[in-house]
């Protein structure tokens, strides 16, 4: 299988704090990619990076096999890669249709890139876009807050399929989750493999990602310390890089 | 059960409840003088009130985007002085108007960037434009307040007609173009999502501070023009215009049903509120309470509005974490 991202030397300083150190990556298209490591291990750092918030300060990233440097998260989201964030990934007050078409609205009458929502057609579209990850929710205008954790994150995962985002970069989706809401997106997450959706998914539980993982990747101090398929690995192993780094 | 839910959805709608409000306070001032709702009071009220729907909903949009405009009192004097001052020193009157509005625009990009360029609370950087520009108001008078210059076209801005003044069809006009623009455009779904979650907003590619920085500028022209429109009514400039009216215009945006944290409300909330502090006033007077207690009555009516809406919000929220622990 080819890779869909390559990351090659990317270093990043924070105010002198050496916060990723020349890290290289390959991530497999359609695969789940776990990301794991402890706190301050440069995890958010590199995802910050691969979704376009942070530029590096050196280093290349290919992807398919071209190479980008992404300016904006707009940039790289056009290209289809899209990065859910632990707890900045909707807007609690606003209705699901909307979330799903947050600075994608589909518009009409427009002037520049200001137009009319067409409201009807986003409705529909977000009703669609939930069944398609097997959500069945009762409205699209129910505001966000009231869905449960794990509903949340299957509308995040239904707007970045609706938008066909080849990569889905996961921050600790499942933090806060109860046992079964954290099933739940266990499996959307799963289900993006067979649709053609690569996802990165970081956690530092590794429980959680390690049922679903093809690949798994361990970073600690900002450097990645280990790199491999999961059938070349085992639970054990992993929790032992992680404790003693 | 699904109608059922329907209407309960309509009832915790933070500016249906105003609405509600607003009906209480007409029928029991109604009944307390029945003049109270004859054409001459409501031509009364209704002559001064679009003035304070049109900063009403400046200040409304602003806050759902996540800011504060605490300048817009001093605004609203200062735009109709160097109006009527720009004519005085034979400027055209409309190229006077122009320019009138266009320093209410500025004061409003001066305040979103020394806001978002030094990343201070609005609230401090437009207290700061409140006295600014509130000085230059009284020195652009040198010391007395010119008198109006009657070429300016104010009967187009302020007619009065048999029931009501011109000046409503602009508030009118005003509230539907921004209303549409806010709840039916894309840039109004960004204003929700800037105020509602700045991170989460940007995240999703949208240029907040852009968002930010196009609600201090309307908030500032509004403010503008509305303060036009007084003076315009007035024929007069008085430097004193719009004194407390920022404190006025963010009281009449919670008691619509605007969130002082952002994300929430409507322009119909903030028209409605400002239209029931003002019927308000006037009801206290007809109803021949001592007008002094206006501003006790609009204090109780913003702390009932915001423990209201707190006690809504919380409800919704507890739904969601409910269906978590089932």
């Amino acid at each position: 299988m080819e890779d869909i991202i390559v990351c090659e030397g990317l270093n990043k300083y924070y105010s002198g704090v050496h916060a990723l150190k020349d890290l290289s990556l390959k991530i497999k298209k359609d695969s789940v990619v776990g990301l794991i490591g402890d706190n301050g291990a440069g995890k958010s750092t590199l995802i910050k990076i691969l979704s376009g918030a942070h530029q590096p300060d050196s280093g290349h990233i290919y992807f398919e096999g071209n190479k980008v440097k992404f300016k904006s998260t707009k940039e790289a989201m056009n290209l289809g890669i899209e990065t859910i964030y632990q707890y900045s990934a909707l807007i609690p007050e606003m209705s699901i249709a909307r979330n799903i078409f947050i600075g994608r609205e589909q518009t009409q009458y427009n002037v520049g890139s200001f137009g009319l929502m067409k409201t009807k057609t986003m409705q529909d579209d977000a009703m669609k876009a939930l069944t398609d990850v097997e959500l069945h929710l009762r409205s699209p205008d129910t505001p966000v807050n009231q869905l449960s954790g794990g509903e949340r994150q299957g509308v995040v995962i239904a707007r970045a399929m609706y938008f066909k985002s080849k990569v889905l970069i996961l921050d600790e989706p499942t933090n806060h989750l109860s046992v079964k809401e954290t099933n739940k997106v266990l499996k959307f997450v799963e289900g993006l493999k067979s649709q053609g959706v690569t996802s990165i998914f970081i956690t530092h539980n590794l429980s959680h990602v390690y049922p679903i993982a093809d690949h798994l990747c361990v970073m600690a101090r900002g450097e990645k310390i280990a790199d491999m398929e999961k059938k070349d690995t085992t639970i054990d192993h992993l929790t032992d890089l992680l404790v003693n780094g | 059960m699904s109608k059922n839910f329907s209407l309960r959805s309509l009832l915790v709608r933070p500016e249906v409840a105003t609405f509600l409000m607003f009906l209480a306070i007409m029928i029991g001032f109604y009944i307390a003088n029945e003049r109270f709702l004859d054409a001459r009071n409501i031509r009364i009220v209704m002559g001064i009130t679009p003035e304070y729907i049109i900063v009403a909903i400046g200040i409304a949009i602003l806050m759902i985007s996540g800011e504060f405009d605490l300048s817009v009192g001093s605004v609203f004097a200062l735009v109709p002085m160097t109006i009527v001052q720009m004519v005085h020193q034979g400027i055209p009157p409309w190229f006077a108007i122009f320019l009138g509005l266009m320093i209410g625009m500025i004061v409003g990009f001066v305040n979103g960037f020394i806001t978002l360029r030094f990343g201070i609370p609005s609230f401090i950087a437009t207290l700061g434009m409140l006295y600014i520009a509130r000085s230059l108001t009284t020195v652009a008078t040198a010391g007395f307040p010119p008198p109006f210059p009657h070429i300016l076209p104010n009967e187009l801005f302020v007619y009065q007609f048999e029931l009501f003044r011109a000046s409503l069809y602009w508030a009118l006009l005003v509230a539907v173009v921004l209303g549409v623009m806010l709840h039916r455009s894309n840039v109004g779904n960004w204003i929700y999502a800037t105020g509602g979650d700045q991170n989460a907003a940007s995240s999703m590619g949208i240029k907040t501070g852009n968002v930010k920085m196009f609600c201090f500028i309307l908030c500032g022209f509004l403010a503008g023009f509305a303060g036009m429109i007084q003076t315009f009514r007035l024929e007069a400039p008085l430097p004193s215009q719009g004194y407390l009216l920022e404190l006025e215009s963010i009281a009449a945006a919670v008691i619509g049903g605007v969130s002082l944290f952002g994300g929430i409300g409507t322009v119909f909330g903030a028209v409605i509120g400002a239209i029931l502090i003002r019927f308000l006033e006037s009801g206290i007077i007809m109803a021949r309470i001592d007008a002094e207690w206006f501003r006790a009555g609009l204090g109780s009516l913003i702390i009932i509005a915001v423990v209201f809406n707190t006690y809504i919000s919380r409800r919704a929220t507890r739904i969601g974490q409910n269906k978590a622990e089932d």
